[in-house]
């Protein structure tokens, strides 16, 4: 099984490329949740050429839209939303700057292309273990879009958020790398 | 005529959409471990810990196990001997959803419409089946639906000739396309037969039978056992990273239908399966 890492957020471009499909790594520092609206308002400002309400340059975006937090809590439950309805939008904020996403299950070729172009991963967090999630999550604070309700942009401050390389630098595509090696006629 | 008042109902429905989020049931940790022994991927078992931690932490807490509290999917069995009062039982059952979301502090995933996509802040309206029962108590059922699962389901309209082959091939090629996204293991429920809406309704029903057990009828409980090997085989796992538990259940369950036609719908949960029942 492979070792755990332990890294900061935000990646560098260095660290990023040390990265390889099937890596477990805990997260710690600042990420940035947002999902489908979010995305959606963020390419439509990109395309206006107005400007972003934060900078996701080098930052690690998370597609998660969180349950509401109890009195006491920074957060409620926060765990993955399926990343394939962010494909659209993913290759022209991954060709603006950002690097690190964090979701679960397949992206498309055009996402996977503009990765191996620009030097960005693509993590998986473990879908519906959202309670425990919520634990890593030490601060969150709505910085932009707030009207969109669980879909606004949270800075969250974390702390071993656990994920694992699905999608390296390079192309490697660990839910293709782990299928093939269990699939059986 | 026994009265049932709709205040009873709310309250009800309140109370299961909130241990339906946060509590999964004994079959589901069950399952977890059952498969965490058989599960050949290191990864794969240490993801089914993971899992197991979380509902745990979840259940401790009163806190959702998954972030997406789903649409509401509610079954009434309703006897015909019971009568309804204090008003109507669809604005019972949505305020007790409305009342459990906010309570509960479960998140709100409802949109009003489908095209133009404003949410409705308080989870309603749920999805609401009625059965006229043959029994004397009402049942209420509450199914928190994800939609990273539901999208990935599919129905077809078969043919009779592609027969029982047809709709093995349809099942695996449905769970096999879903791959990661729907957060396997999943649970499958397979309605075939009836028209389209009767086939999505029996996969959907399926759904809420205990994981793992067994159709009564012998041919189909084989076609079961027989469909789960088959998806075990994919090599999916547990979050898609690859290993042998892909679904911890598949259910089946037909109905009659017309000479020409062979529905089949696939209906895909989720491992953080959810679902919470009560009589009144």
């Amino acid at each position: 099984m492979a070792e755990r890492i332990n890294l900061t957020a935000p990646l560098t471009d260095d660290v990023i490329k040390t990265l390889k499909a099937g890596d477990m790594v805990f997260i710690s520092g600042t990420i940035y949740t947002g999902r489908d609206s979010a995305h959606k308002k963020m390419v439509e400002l990109l395309e206006k050429g107005e400007p972003m309400p934060f900078d996701f340059t080098g930052q690690v975006i998370y597609y998660a839209g969180p349950c509401p937090a109890k009195p006491g809590r920074p957060i409620g439950s926060v765990g993955p939303t399926t990343s394939l309805r962010m494909d659209a939008y993913s290759p022209k904020l991954i060709r603006k700057g950002l690097k690190s996403m964090i979701g679960k299950g397949f992206r498309n070729k055009e996402v996977m292309d503009a990765m191996v172009e620009c030097g960005g991963v693509y993590f998986a967090a473990i879908g519906g273990a959202a309670a425990l999630m919520a634990k890593c999550v030490q601060t969150a604070e709505v910085i932009a879009f707030e009207e969109f309700g669980t879909e606004a942009v949270r800075k969250l401050t974390v702390k071993d958020l656990p994920v694992v390389v699905a999608i390296d630098s390079k192309g490697n595509d660990m839910y293709k790398i782990g299928m093939e090696k269990f699939a059986k006629n | 005529m026994r009265e049932i008042n709709v205040k009873d109902i709310t309250e009800l429905v309140e109370k299961l959409c909130i241990d339906a989020c946060c509590k999964l049931g004994d079959d589901v940790f069950a399952a977890f471990k059952k498969f965490k022994a058989s599960e050949q991927s290191e990864l794969g078992k240490s993801i089914l810990s993971t899992l197991e931690e979380n509902a745990h932490i979840a259940k401790d807490n009163m806190e959702p196990a998954c972030q997406d509290t789903g649409m509401t999917v509610v079954f009434v069995d309703l006897p015909q001997s019971v009568q309804i009062v204090g008003g109507h039982i669809e604005d019972a059952i949505n305020e007790g959803v409305r009342r459990g979301y906010e309570k509960g502090f479960l998140r709100k995933s409802v949109v009003k419409d489908p095209i133009n996509r404003v949410n409705t802040k308080d989870n309603t309206p749920a999805i609401i089946h009625y059965e006229i029962s043959r029994g004397d108590k009402l049942r209420i059922s509450v199914m928190p639906k994800g939609f990273g699962s539901e999208n990935m389901s599919q129905l077809k309209m078969l043919k009779p000739s592609d027969g029982i082959e047809g709709v093995k091939n349809f099942v695996i090629k449905t769970v096999s396309e879903a791959g990661a996204n729907p957060c396997p293991p999943v649970i499958i429920g397979v309605g075939i037969g009836g028209t389209m809406d009767k086939a999505a309704s029996l996969a959907k029903m399926s759904l809420m039978r205990p994981i793992g057990s067994v159709n009564p009828d012998p041919q189909l409980a084989a076609l079961e056992a027989e469909l789960l090997e088959k998806i075990n085989k994919l090599g999916i796992g547990p979050a898609g990273f690859g290993g042998t538990t892909t679904a911890m259940a598949v259910h089946v369950d037909t109905y009659a239908t017309h000479i020409a036609g062979l529905p089949v719908a696939v209906n895909v949960g989720c491992h953080a399966y959810r679902l919470a029942a009560a009589d009144l």
